[in-house]
C-alpha cells in the first residue's frame, strides 16, 4: 500500500483526494449560493475563480464536484468488488453448479450496455445518486467476479493451498486465509480500473442530466450547462473539462502503476 | 457445424433472457408500474390517468399474457407504443438507427485508418521517438472522456476557428456536402478514442508475430521489407485486432449517445434520453432490447470468424 502511493501518480492522486475531502472543510463559499447580481462575475478575493450563471462560487463547485465524483465512484466499486469478489472465489473454489450458474448470470449482465441500463434504471427510479450508485455497482460486478474466478482457479491447485487443507482447516479459513490474501494484487489492479471507468459512467450520465440532481454540483452537469455560455464566459466550460480529464488521467496512471506493481512477471524487490 | 449451431442457440438464448428481464424490470420495481411511471416529485398521480396508462400498457392484464403479447410483439419487430405521443416505437427507431449506424461506420473506418497503421510503425521500432510519442497519445486520448473531447473539439474547430458547424444534421439526399461536414466532428471524436485502442493491439500483436520464424524466412528468401511486412507479418497479426475493434462497435453503440447529444445528431440516443426524461418506458427498453441485440450479434459474429479462421476454437 506504501509502495503504491510512492510514485508521481501516487502522489498526485493523493493530492487530488485531498484537495476533494479537506476543501470542502475550508471556509470556501456555499457551492449552492446563488448571487444573481454577480452573473459570470470574474476572479475575486472571495470567488477566486469567479462565478459561475447564477453567481455561485465555480471554485467551492469544483471542490464539492470533485468529492462527489469520487465518493460515488470510489463507493459503488467498493460495493461492486465486495459482491463480485464474493462470487468470483465461491464460483472458482467451490466449483460446480454455483460456477456454471454465477458465470451465465455474468454474460447476462455484460449483454446490457452501461449507459442504458443506467438510463433504464433512470427512467423506473427517476433519477439521482441512489439510482447512480447501485447500477454502476451492479454494472460493475462481473469483472470483478471474472478476475476473481479465474484467481482464485490458478491458486486453488498449488500444495500450500493442500497443505492447509489437510491440516483440517474449515472452508472459510482456507478461503479467507490462505486464498484471498494471495489474489489480492490483480482484484486491487481491478478495483482501481473500476474506479475509473464509473468516474467516466457518472460524468457521462450527470452530463444528460441523469446522475448527480442539480443545484448539487457535478462535473459532468457543469459541463452540459456552461456550454451554452462558452462564448460569454470560456473559463466555466474548460474548468470543469479539465478538471475531469485531469482527474482520469492520474487515476489511469495510478492504474498502470498498479498493474506493474502487482505484475508476476516483474521482480520483486525495489 | 454442431458448434456454429450450438453458438447460434446459446445468443438466441440470451437474447431471450435479455428481452425478458428488460420486460420485467417494470415488475421488479416495488409498488404500481403505472403509478409510478406518472409520479413527478412525489406529487400522487391522477387514478383516471393510472387507468388509462395501465390500459394502454396492458399492465391490468395477468403477467403471463402481458408477457406472451410481449415477446411475440418483439419477434414481430414490434416495441410497442410510445407512453407521450401514441407512436410507433419500432418506426422512430427504424428512421434513427441507421444515423447512429452511420455515425459509428464512420468513426470505425476513422480509427482503423488512424489506429492500424500507426500501430504497425510504432511495432518496428518499438523503442523509438514515434513510439512513445504515439503510446503517450492514445494514453491521453483513452483518459478523455468522449462528451468531453466532443466538447472540446466544438469549441475549437466551430467556435474558436469556425471551420465547421457546430452540430446539426442534413440528410444526405439534401445537401450531400453539408451532410458530409457535419459528420466529421462527431465522428472524429468517436474515433479518437477508438484509434487508441486499435493502436494498443495493433502494436501488441504486430510485436508478438514480428519475432516469429516465418518473418525471418521470408526476410532471408528475400522479399522487400515492406511486404514482409504487410503481407506476411501484418495478415497474422489482424486477427486480435478485428475481434477487438468489432466487439468495441458493439460498445460504441451505446457510447454514440453522449456524443450524439452534443452534436446534436439525431440518432437513437435523442429518442432515448427524451424518453429517459418524459419517463417513456417503452421506448426506452424498445431502444435497449435493438441495442443488445446488436450486441449478442456482433459478438457471435466475432466468434464465428474465429471458429472459421482458428479451428481449435471449436472444441
Amino acid at each position: 500500500m506504501r509502495q503504491a502511493f510512492q510514485s508521481p501518480s501516487g502522489i498526485l492522486l493523493a493530492l487530488i483526494l485531498a484537495i476533494a475531502f479537506i476543501g470542502p472543510l475550508l471556509p470556501l463559499a456555499d457551492p449552492l449560493a446563488m448571487d444573481v447580481a454577480a452573473r459570470f462575475a470574474g476572479p475575486s478575493i472571495t470567488h477566486p475563480l469567479g462565478q459561475d450563471e447564477y453567481g455561485r462560487d465555480l471554485m467551492s463547485r469544483l471542490v464539492h464536484a470533485l468529492r462527489s465524483a469520487i465518493l460515488i465512484s470510489g463507493g459503488a466499486a467498493m460495493i461492486s468488488a465486495m459482491i463480485g469478489i464474493s462470487i468470483g472465489v465461491i464460483a472458482g473454489y467451490v466449483r460446480g453448479f454455483s460456477e456454471a450458474l454465477s458465470m451465465r448470470v455474468m454474460d447476462v449482465i455484460l449483454c446490457f450496455p452501461p449507459l442504458l441500463l443506467a438510463m433504464l434504471a433512470a427512467t423506473l427510479y427517476g433519477a439521482g445518486p441512489s439510482t447512480l450508485v447501485p447500477v454502476l455497482a451492479l454494472v460493475f460486478v462481473p469483472s470483478f467476479t471474472r478476475v476473481a474466478h479465474a484467481s482464485v482457479m490458478t491458486v486453488r491447485g498449488q500444495d500450500y493451498v493442500d497443505a492447509t487443507r489437510l491440516m483440517g482447516a474449515s472452508v472459510p479459513r482456507i478461503i479467507f486465509r490462505t486464498i484471498l490474501p494471495n489474489i489480492v494484487g490483480p482484484l486491487f489492479v481491478q478495483f482501481s480500473f473500476v474506479v475509473v471507468m464509473s468516474v467516466i459512467l457518472e460524468s457521462g450520465l450527470s452530463f444528460l442530466g441523469l446522475g448527480v440532481l442539480p443545484p448539487q454540483p457535478s462535473l459532468g452537469m457543469m459541463i452540459g450547462a456552461a456550454r451554452s455560455t462558452f462564448a460569454q464566459e470560456p473559463w466555466l466550460l474548460l474548468a470543469p473539462c479539465l478538471s475531469l480529464i485531469v482527474l482520469v488521467l492520474v487515476l489511469n496512471a495510478f492504474c498502470d502503476h498498479l498493474r506493474q506493481l502487482f505484475d508476476p512477471r516483474r521482480e520483486s524487490g525495489a | 457445424m454442431g458448434w456454429f449451431v450450438r453458438r447460434v442457440i446459446q445468443s438466441l438464448f440470451m437474447l431471450w433472457v435479455v428481452v425478458s428481464l428488460v420486460f420485467l424490470s417494470i415488475h421488479f420495481v416495488p409498488g404500481d408500474p403505472a403509478e409510478l411511471l406518472l409520479s413527478q416529485d412525489g406529487g400522487a398521480p391522477d387514478p383516471l390517468m393510472v387507468e388509462m396508462l395501465r390500459e394502454q400498457l396492458g399492465l391490468n392484464r395477468p403477467l403471463v399474457e402481458q408477457y406472451a403479447h410481449n415477446v411475440a410483439g418483439i419477434m414481430r419487430g414490434d416495441l410497442g407504443t410510445s407512453m407521450v405521443d401514441g407512436s410507433s416505437v419500432s418506426a422512430e427507431v427504424m428512421r434513427r438507427l441507421p444515423r447512429t449506424l452511420e455515425l459509428i461506420a464512420a468513426a470505425g473506418i476513422l480509427s482503423l485508418l488512424i489506429g492500424i497503421p500507426a500501430g504497425v510503425l510504432s511495432a518496428l521500432r518499438p523503442r523509438g521517438r514515434f513510439s512513445r510519442g504515439a503510446a503517450l497519445a492514445a494514453g491521453t486520448a483513452q483518459s478523455v472522456p468522449v462528451f468531453v473531447l466532443g466538447t472540446l473539439l466544438v469549441i475549437l474547430f466551430a467556435q474558436v476557428l469556425g471551420w465547421l458547424p457546430a452540430g446539426g444534421f442534413t440528410p444526405f439526399s439534401r445537401d450531400p456536402g453539408k451532410h458530409l461536414q457535419l459528420l466529421i466532428l462527431p465522428a472524429a471524436t468517436i474515433a479518437i478514442g477508438l484509434s487508441a485502442i486499435v493502436f494498443r493491439i495493433t502494436r501488441a500483436s504486430m510485436l508478438d508475430v514480428l519475432p516469429l520464424d516465418f518473418i525471418r524466412t521470408a526476410r532471408a528468401k528475400g522479399v522487400p521489407a515492406r511486404r514482409v511486412v504487410i503481407r506476411h507479418a501484418l495478415r497474422n497479426a489482424l486477427m486480435p485486432v478485428i475481434t477487438v475493434f468489432a466487439l468495441q462497435l458493439g460498445g460504441l453503440l451505446a457510447g454514440t449517445v453522449l456524443v450524439e447529444t452534443v452534436f446534436n445528431w439525431p440518432g437513437l440516443s435523442g429518442m432515448l434520453v427524451a424518453g429517459v426524461n418524459a419517463r417513456d418506458y417503452p421506448v426506452v427498453t424498445g431502444v435497449l432490447v435493438v441495442v443488445s441485440a446488436f450486441y449478442i450479434g456482433l459478438n457471435l459474429l466475432v466468434d464465428i470468424i474465429y471458429g472459421i479462421t482458428d479451428p481449435r476454437v471449436r472444441k
